[in-house]
């Protein structure tokens, strides 16, 4: 069974996926943030690979990623970071980023290397499900990773559940059609939550975008297997001290009752 | 046949283009894709973006025979005479076709990039002409470089928002212009300005800007009694005026297609916009085409003196000509450009854009015979440039 799956057959609620971007805050710091969360009680954590031009992300957490190519973060630094990984680490980890440096790495050799290290997954928000079935999908499974599509409210019925066929570990729900870090009415997206609630899909559900503290956390919760927390988790790190303190204040804030 | 001119059903030019776009954008994309041609080919349309083509934007353009440059090269030069358009440059072709499109799709916001800001005001003036909101991303250092370009598009009611991110220029405008739409699904049209961007903007933009190679046929036929010249001269920032220059002799063996890519300080030199030269195949914008980029797939920042030509890559149709060689692909440095623009209004008593200098420029790379029959686009005129190239005559 896969880390993922393992998770969701443990935990059907609550489920708190958080991202951080791979060399930020320093160029070493990405297993100690991960480290961090994981002591902090995250679930699951979006590894989040910098690239010059991050076409979904707004301001912070491109800031963040501009701050880690600056770090002199590449693709091959994460996965010599990444080789230790399970050594410290048993909450799944999947791995986030754009095309295009995937692709001059070497699509098959980038998951090779992925799966090498013990990453579970791949979020890849610019490979259309068409260029994933006709060249990418054989390629993925064949390395024992799960690749996760996004869906947001201007989905159409057919097409999630097409994107949800085509997915494995579990759906990410954008909460709406926005980039990360916009403020969201929660009252809307909560309609769409409970549509895709009351379709019965094969994956769990992970919201994402716009969850940014505990009401909003408990409210993605509500209608879905739980919420991601990127652009709050990142500001809340930024210039931080001690990584792991405030990474401990910040989850307990998501979490707490 | 096999040709040139269109992309397959899922947008690609042999390898290149395709719609490499996060969900967010996946609605607007495929409406736009499932639509364009029905659109397009709609007589009433059609008879509008016609219209306006004629009364509006004054097309026709000329063909003009540049006599004493024709002595000079030895072969006949022709310059097709789109600095002439409304607003002085080729993009209000596309402007006004997109605009007329996103009516037909019931959009009421516009928002578009722009590097030199002549799509920028493209957009703005056929915005202001149809009263729709209009916001105009452009980077902060064309806004610097560009800056009556930028007083025209907030006369005309454009809102004009500094992209701020990388490396200031038209490729962060395209990025923020993109994050724009994602934020605003329902009610907005992306007005790209080249013929890059996800399928279909590539095939589309060529489609509104293919009347340039059309007129062209038919003045040359006029002029001279053959509708092929031998070379089709042309710059490429993204490539929507090389586009349109050569898409009617694309699949004219004869005819050789020059295109002219901005080698900065020189291709080599750090300091580059010649994607051809220096790019690999890569994905930027939504499609797959060749790019500037690191090692690591990190995109590269280009320089050109020419804030259009500023680029770090190039439309899919114009990869695919490169890969194939049916594309013959030239470049010029900013010295060389310069120089082209000072020799065409001492010559010919034109002052061309730095972008189209740089297509003329490529005059001189060409070994040309008095038996050829040149055609360059002269893609715009240089008003907006007027700054650069005296900054250039006081050095
Ligand atoms: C006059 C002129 N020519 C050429 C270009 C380059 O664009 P394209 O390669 O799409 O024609 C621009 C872009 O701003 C321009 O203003």
């Amino acid at each position: 069974m896969s880390r993922i799956k393992e998770l969701f057959s443990k935990k059907q609620q609550d489920v708190l996926n958080v991202y951080c971007t791979a060399g930020f805050p320093e160029t070493d710091s990405t297993i100690t943030v991960i480290k961090a969360l994981q002591d902090a009680g995250a679930d699951m954590v979006e590894l989040g690979m910098p690239y010059s031009d991050p076409l979904a992300d707004g301001p912070v957490i491109q800031a963040s990623g501009l701050q880690a190519l600056e770090n002199g973060m590449t693709i091959a630094l994460l996965f010599s970071q990444l080789k230790t990984l399970r050594q410290h680490i048993h909450l799944p980890v999947v791995l986030m980023g754009y095309m295009n440096p995937v692709l001059q790495y070497g699509f098959e050799r980038f998951c090779a290397d992925a799966s090498a290290c013990g990453v579970d997954g791949l979020i890849l928000p610019d490979l259309p499900e068409y260029e994933f079935e006709n060249e990418y999908s054989a390629i993925i499974k064949k390395y024992g990773l799960d690749f996760i599509f996004l869906v947001t409210p201007e989905t159409s019925e057919a097409r999630v559940r097409r994107l949800d066929d085509l997915s494995s570990g579990f759906l990410y729900a954008v909460s709406s059609s926005a980039t990360t870090g916009k403020d969201k009415d929660f009252a809307a997206v909560e309609q769409y939550l409970a549509r895709l609630k009351g379709m019965q899909l094969k994956n769990p559900v992970l919201v994402g975008f716009g969850i940014k503290d505990n009401q909003t956390f408990r409210s993605a919760s509500r209608f879905a297997n739980g919420g991601i927390i990127g652009t709050a988790y990142i500001k809340a790190i930024d210039g931080a001290a001690d990584l792991s303190k405030a990474t401990q204040t910040f989850i307990r804030g998501i979490l707490e009752n | 046949m096999e040709t040139y001119q269109h992309p397959d059903a899922r947008g690609y030019y042999g390898q290149f283009g395709g719609a490499y776009i996060p969900e967010m954008l996946h609605r607007n994309v495929e409406e736009l894709a499932a639509r364009y041609t029905e659109i397009m080919e709609d007589e009433s349309f059609r008879k509008e973006f016609d219209a306006l083509l004629k009364d509006y934007v004054g097309r026709p353009t000329p063909l003009f025979r540049a006599e004493r440059l024709s002595a000079e090269t030895g072969a006949t030069v022709f310059l097709k005479r789109e600095d002439l358009c409304h607003t002085g440059a080729h993009k209000i072709n596309n402007t006004i076709g997109q605009i007329l499109l996103a009516g037909r799709l019931g959009k009421k916001r516009i928002i578009a990039e722009t590097g030199a800001g002549q799509h920028g005001v493209a957009t703005a003036t056929v915005c202001a002409l149809k009263g729709l909101e209009c916001i105009v991303y452009m980077g902060e250092k064309d806004i610097e470089r560009q800056a009556p370009n930028v007083a025209r598009m907030k006369m005309l009611g454009a809102t004009v928002i500094p992209a701020v991110s990388g490396s200031k220029t038209l490729k962060d405008a395209t990025n923020e212009a993109i994050r724009d739409w994602i934020n605003n699904p329902s009610d907005t049209h992306y007005v790209i300005g080249s013929v890059v961007g996800p399928h279909p903007y590539p095939d589309m933009v060529a489609r509104f800007q293919q009347v340039i190679s059309y007129e062209t046929k038919q003045q040359l036929k006029e002029i001279t009694g053959n509708e092929l010249p031998t070379h089709v001269i042309a710059c490429v920032g993204g490539g929507s005026n090389a586009a349109g220059a050569f898409y009617h002799f694309l699949d004219e063996p004869s005819v050789q297609l020059v295109a002219v890519e901005a080698a900065g300080h020189g291709v080599h030199s750090g300091m580059s916009a010649a994607t051809t030269q220096l790019g690999k195949t890569g994905i930027l914008h939504g499609s797959k085409s060749l790019l500037m980029q690191t090692e690591d797939g990190q995109v590269i920042e280009p320089h050109s003196i020419s804030a259009g030509l500023d680029y770090p890559g190039i439309g899919p149709l114009h990869a695919h000509l490169f890969s194939t060689g049916r594309g013959t692909f030239l470049n010029a440095t900013d010295e060389e450009a310069l120089a082209a623009g000072f020799h065409l209004a001492k010559t010919e008593g034109i002052i061309p854009a730095l972008e189209s200098a740089h297509a003329l420029a490529a005059l001189n790379k060409l070994e040309l015979t008095p038996a050829d029959t040149v055609v360059v686009c002269l893609s715009g005129r240089g008003d907006k440039d007027l700054a650069t190239y005296m900054h250039a005559m006081n050095q």
